[in-house]
């Protein structure tokens, strides 16, 4: 894999993690149980894309996949401002998991043609997953294209997607901490 | 709207009710009755069939206990179990 692939996939990898980790928080208190398991279940799997991600990166970095998922300062973390927020509104969470999907389709299709076989073809079994959540994604823009909370959301949120990724909100920081706090406080005789 | 949700677990088996479901439409039924049943590999197939469609039939009317129309209504135990008991005593008698 090149550099450029190498900074794309750890991208992909901080924004799936993240995004998986802000999505969780939904779990329990979805507004009816069918969503709640369907959109918990595409937390999962973004957690696993990113997992699978961080193993692939480590295996070259001669690291494991969990010390690059938690061992960085949050300053470190190569995600995108959008993916950080907490979003306890339904109708944000909705936009965010549109516009996300959208960007992600692109830059997965991207990988896909790399010459990297071991980068391609991660990259083509993710979006193998990641075609359900743009279906799941579509079937909630259609449904609240025309209500004004979810076009003000789009609005709102759509230049955090587009904003660098040398910043970050404050948001991760707390998020940073959470994510990382069992991993930190090394309890005795543990071994990860 | 309320979904009903059949699974097949093998190809080849009848389709057996699974559970239901609520969905705001269609699509979104597939997709929750995919993540409710098949996402484990436990269902080779689904139907999802709105409840609405469904013609339920819950009076069985048999006033006279016809009950030689099924299979359970002749106990061929007892009647085995008579016929032993019958024939039984019959060689009791021819023997004395």
């Amino acid at each position: 894999m090149n550099e450029q692939e190498a900074r794309s996939l750890l991208e992909i990898a901080d924004d799936e993690l993240i995004l998986g980790w802000r999505d969780s928080e939904w779990t329990g208190i979805a507004p009816f149980l069918e969503e709640d398991v369907a959109f918990s279940s595409i937390a999962q799997n973004e957690i696993g894309h990113a997992r699978a991600i961080y193993e692939l990166l480590s295996r070259e970095r001669g690291t494991t996949a969990d010390e690059l998922a938690f061992d960085r300062s949050p300053g470190e973390y190569r995600s995108a401002r959008i993916v950080e927020l907490r979003l306890p509104e339904g109708e944000r969470t909705v936009a965010r998991h549109y516009l996300y999907e959208q960007a992600d389709a692109t830059r997965l299709e991207r990988l896909k043609q790399s010459n990297d076989p071991a980068v391609a073809g991660l990259a083509a079994k993710i979006d193998r997953e990641e075609a359900y959540h743009r279906m799941h994604a579509a079937m909630w823009f259609d449904r609240l294209e025309h209500e004004p909370r979810f076009t003000a959301a789009l609005d709102d949120l759509q230049p955090l997607l587009d904003a660098g990724r040398d910043e970050h909100t404050s948001e991760l920081q707390e998020l940073w901490e959470e994510m990382t706090m069992v991993r930190r406080s090394q309890p005795v005789g543990t071994a990860w | 709207m309320i979904y009903e949700v059949f699974r097949q677990e093998r190809k080849g088996q009848p389709f057996q009710h699974a559970g239901s479901l609520e969905a705001a439409n269609h699509d979104f039924a597939e997709s929750y009755a995919k993540e409710f049943y098949g996402r484990r590999g436990e269902s080779q197939a689904l139907w999802v069939v709105p409840r609405e469609a469904i013609i339920e039939v819950e009076d069985f009317v048999d006033e006279l206990n016809r009950n030689y129309h099924r299979v359970d209504g002749y106990s061929l135990k007892d009647k085995l179990r008579r016929a032993r008991e019958r024939a039984g005593s019959a060689l009791v008698a021819r023997d004395r």
